[in-house]
C-alpha cells in the first residue's frame, strides 16, 4: 500500500502554502520531512492525514482518494502522532492508548476486551505497560511520546504520521523514539515524520523530502539528499559536516 | 493514582440515598423514617398505609414531586455540565456556556410579562433555551475558523450578553408589583412550586438527552482531545458536536424551564465526580448524574428548611458553590489539568 499525494496544492481557504507537491510513502519505509519553519511541513502532513483537504490535486491511499474514505476508515489506515502536549483531563495511560481503538468500535460502544488486549500489546511494545494506571499528565515528556506512539499502534494502521516526534525530548529519549520509528517500519508500517534535525532523518529515515517555501527542494535516499550543500541551500545557513572515521557515519552541525 | 469506579459510584449512590431520606423526612412537618418507609412501601405493594393521612400527603403530594424534580434537575445539570466540559476541553465550563440558561430566562420573563400561566412560562423557557443555543451554533458555524470551539464559546458569550439585555428590558417594562417579583424569583431558581404535573415534561427531555450522552460516553473521551487528534482517531467531530450540544441543551432547557436558573450544580458536580472516579467519561457521566441529583436535593432541603421563608436555590448553590470551588481549585487542580 502507498500513501501518496499527487500534484498537491496545500494550504488553507485564504492562503496557499505549497504547490505542485508529489509525495509517496510505501509500507515498511520511513520518510523524513525537513525544511525551515513556515515552509509547509505541517500543512503537508495534515493534508496527507486527511485533516486538511488539498486545494488542488489529491491525497490517496493505494490510488483511492482520502476524501472518498470515511473518517473512520481513514483512521484505520493512517494514524497521527501529534507533538506531545498537556491534555485537559488526566486520563490514565491505559485510557489514552484505548482511544486509539475508537475507529474499531461502534458509535455507542466503549472499548471491548479485544480492544484492551490490543492496547496492552501496544503498551508492551513500547515498554510502558507499568505506566498503565498512571495519569497521562503525571508522566515525563518522553513517556508521553511513547504513549502517543502506543495509541497510534493500537489503531492498527498501515501508516503512521508523526509531527516532530523528537522536538521536546531529552537526548536519550530522542534516540529511543528514533529506534521505535525504525521498529515500526520493520513491522510493516509506512512512517512519515517531520523534524528540524537532519541528523534524526539520517538516523531513522530511508528517504528525505526537503520542503522550502512550499516547494520541493529535493527528495531521495537520505545519504544522497542530506548533504552539506543541500542543507545550506535549504536553510540558507552554513552547515559543517563531521564524519566518524571509525563507523563512517556523518553528522551535521549548524553554523 | 488510581481512582476506583465502583467505590466512587457507591459513594455517589450513598450521597443520593442519604439526600432522599433527609429530603423526605426533614421539614416543617417532620416525618419519621418508619412513616416514610411505610408510605413508600404501601405504594409499592398496594396495601393501605398505616401512617396518618397527613404524613401520606406530605410524602406523596408535597415533598414527592419536589424531591423527584430536584434529583432530575440536579442530575440533568450535572450530565450537561460534564458533557460540555469534555466538548469544550475546559473543566471550568458550565451547562449555560452556549446560552441555554439565558435563552430560557428570556423566554420565562417574557411568559411572565405576558401573564401566560405556568405551562406557558415553562414552554417559553424551554423553547427559549433551545433557540438560543441553536442561534449560537448557527452563527458559530457560519463564522468559519480553524478553531471552531473557540468561536462557539465566544459566540455564546456575545449572544448571552444580548439575551441579558433582553431580560433587563423586559424586567424594566414589567409591572413592579406583580410581575417583577415573579421574574426575580424565577431567575434565582426554585422548586417550591413544583407539582406532579411538572414531572413528565421534565423527565422526558432529561431522559432522552441523558440516554444519548451516556451512549456517547466513549466518544466524549475522544472529543476532549484537540480537534485534529479526535478526527485522526476516527471521530466525525462535526456531527458528533451537534449531537452532544443538542442532547446537553435539551436536558438543560428542560431543567431550567422547571426550576428557573440554578447555577453552579453543572460546574461543581462534574468536578466532584472527577475527584471520585477520574476523568474517564464512561465512569464520569453516571457518577456526576448521581452526585448532581444528591447535591441539589441537599441544597433544596436547605432552601425550604433553613429559614422561615424559602431561600432561592441559585443563591444557595452560589454561596455553597463558590468557596467549595475555590477550595477545589487550591487543592486538587493538578490532578485534572
Amino acid at each position: 500500500m502507498t500513501l501518496s499525494g499527487r500534484n498537491l496544492t496545500i494550504g488553507y481557504r485564504d492562503r496557499v502554502v505549497g504547490r505542485g507537491l508529489d509525495v509517496a510513502l510505501k509500507q515498511g519505509e520511513v520518510l523524513a520531512l525537513l525544511g525551515p519553519n513556515g515552509g509547509g511541513k505541517t500543512t503537508l502532513l495534515k493534508t496527507l492525514l486527511g485533516i486538511l483537504k488539498p486545494l488542488a490535486g489529491e491525497a490517496q491511499i493505494d490510488g483511492r482518494s482520502l476524501d472518498a474514505l470515511s473518517i473512520r476508515d481513514r483512521a484505520r489506515r493512517v494514524a497521527y502522532v501529534p507533538q506531545v502536549h498537556n491534555p485537559t483531563f488526566a486520563f490514565t495511560v491505559e485510557t489514552a492508548v484505548l482511544m486509539g481503538r475508537t475507529a474499531h468500535g461502534g458509535l455507542f460502544s466503549a472499548p471491548s476486551a479485544k480492544d484492551r488486549e490490543v492496547a496492552d500489546r501496544a503498551l508492551n511494545e513500547f515498554g510502558i505497560a507499568h505506566l498503565k494506571q498512571r495519569p497521562y499528565t503525571m508522566i515525563s515528556g518522553g513517556e508521553r511520546q511513547l504513549v502517543l506512539l502506543a495509541r497510534a499502534l493500537a489503531q492498527e494502521p498501515q501508516f503512521i504520521v508523526l509531527d516532530e516526534p523528537t522536538a521536546s525530548l531529552d537526548f536519550g529519549n530522542q534516540g529511543k523514539v528514533m529506534r521505535e520509528i525504525r521498529a515500526l517500519a520493520a513491522s510493516g508500517h509506512g512512517v512519515l515524520f517531520t523534524t528540524h534535525d537532519p541528523n534524526h532523518a539520517l538516523r531513522a529515515a530511508d528517504r528525505a523530502y526537503l520542503l522550502r517555501s512550499g516547494e520541493r527542494v529535493a527528495e531521495g535516499p537520505v545519504r544522497d539528499v542530506l548533504t552539506r550543500g543541500q542543507l545550506e541551500a535549504l536553510y540558507g545557513a552554513p552547515v559543517e559536516t563531521l564524519t566518524d572515521p571509525a563507523s563512517g557515519q556523518s553528522a551535521f552541525l549548524p553554523g | 493514582m488510581t481512582r476506583g469506579f465502583l467505590p466512587g459510584l457507591i459513594i455517589a449512590l450513598g450521597v443520593l440515598a442519604l439526600g432522599l431520606v433527609v429530603a423526605f423526612t426533614v421539614g416543617r412537618y417532620p416525618v419519621t423514617l418508619a412513616e416514610l418507609a411505610d408510605v413508600l412501601l404501601s405504594r409499592v405493594t398496594g396495601r393501605p398505609s398505616t401512617a396518618p393521612a397527613a404524613v401520606e400527603n406530605v410524602v406523596l403530594l408535597v415533598r414527592g414531586p419536589r424531591v423527584l424534580a430536584a434529583v432530575m434537575v440536579g442530575a440533568a445539570l450535572a450530565v450537561a455540565g460534564t458533557a460540555f466540559q469534555g466538548l469544550f476541553r475546559n473543566p471550568l465550563v458550565s451547562p449555560d456556556i452556549l446560552g441555554a440558561s439565558s435563552g430560557a430566562a428570556l423566554g420565562a420573563v417574557l411568559g411572565i410579562y405576558f401573564s401566560l400561566g405556568v405551562i406557558g412560562i415553562e414552554s417559553l423557557a424551554f423553547v427559549g433555551g433551545l433557540v438560543a443555543v441553536a442561534a449560537v451554533y448557527v452563527i458559530g458555524s457560519l463564522l468559519q475558523s480553524r478553531d471552531p470551539i473557540l468561536v462557539l464559546v465566544l459566540t455564546g458569550v456575545v449572544v448571552g450578553a444580548l439575551l441579558g439585555a433582553g431580560i433587563g428590558l423586559v424586567k424594566y417594562l414589567a409591572d413592579p408589583y406583580n410581575q417583577l417579583p415573579a421574574m426575580t424569583f424565577w431567575l434565582l431558581g426554585s422548586l417550591a412550586a413544583t407539582t406532579a404535573s411538572d414531572l413528565l415534561p421534565l423527565a422526558g427531555p432529561v431522559a432522552l438527552g441523558t440516554v444519548v450522552l451516556v451512549a456517547l460516553r466513549w466518544r466524549l473521551n475522544v472529543m476532549s482531545l484537540p480537534e485534529d487528534e479526535a478526527r485522526t482517531l476516527g471521530v466525525a467531530t462535526g456531527p458528533l458536536r451537534i449531537t452532544i450540544v443538542l442532547a446537553a441543551t435539551l436536558v438543560t432547557s428542560a431543567s431550567v424551564a422547571t426550576s428557573g436558573i440554578i447555577g453552579w450544580v453543572g460546574l461543581v458536580a462534574p468536578h466532584l465526580a472527577r475527584a471520585l472516579v477520574g476523568p474517564d467519561f464512561p465512569r464520569l457521566v453516571p457518577t456526576a448524574a448521581l452526585l448532581g441529583g444528591g447535591y441539589l436535593l441537599f441544597i433544596d432541603t436547605l432552601a425550604r428548611t433553613a429559614a422561615p421563608i424559602e431561600i432561592p436555590l441559585g443563591i444557595l448553590t452560589a454561596v455553597i458553590g463558590t468557596p467549595f470551588f475555590i477550595w477545589l481549585l487550591a487543592g486538587m487542580q493538578r490532578n485534572w489539568s
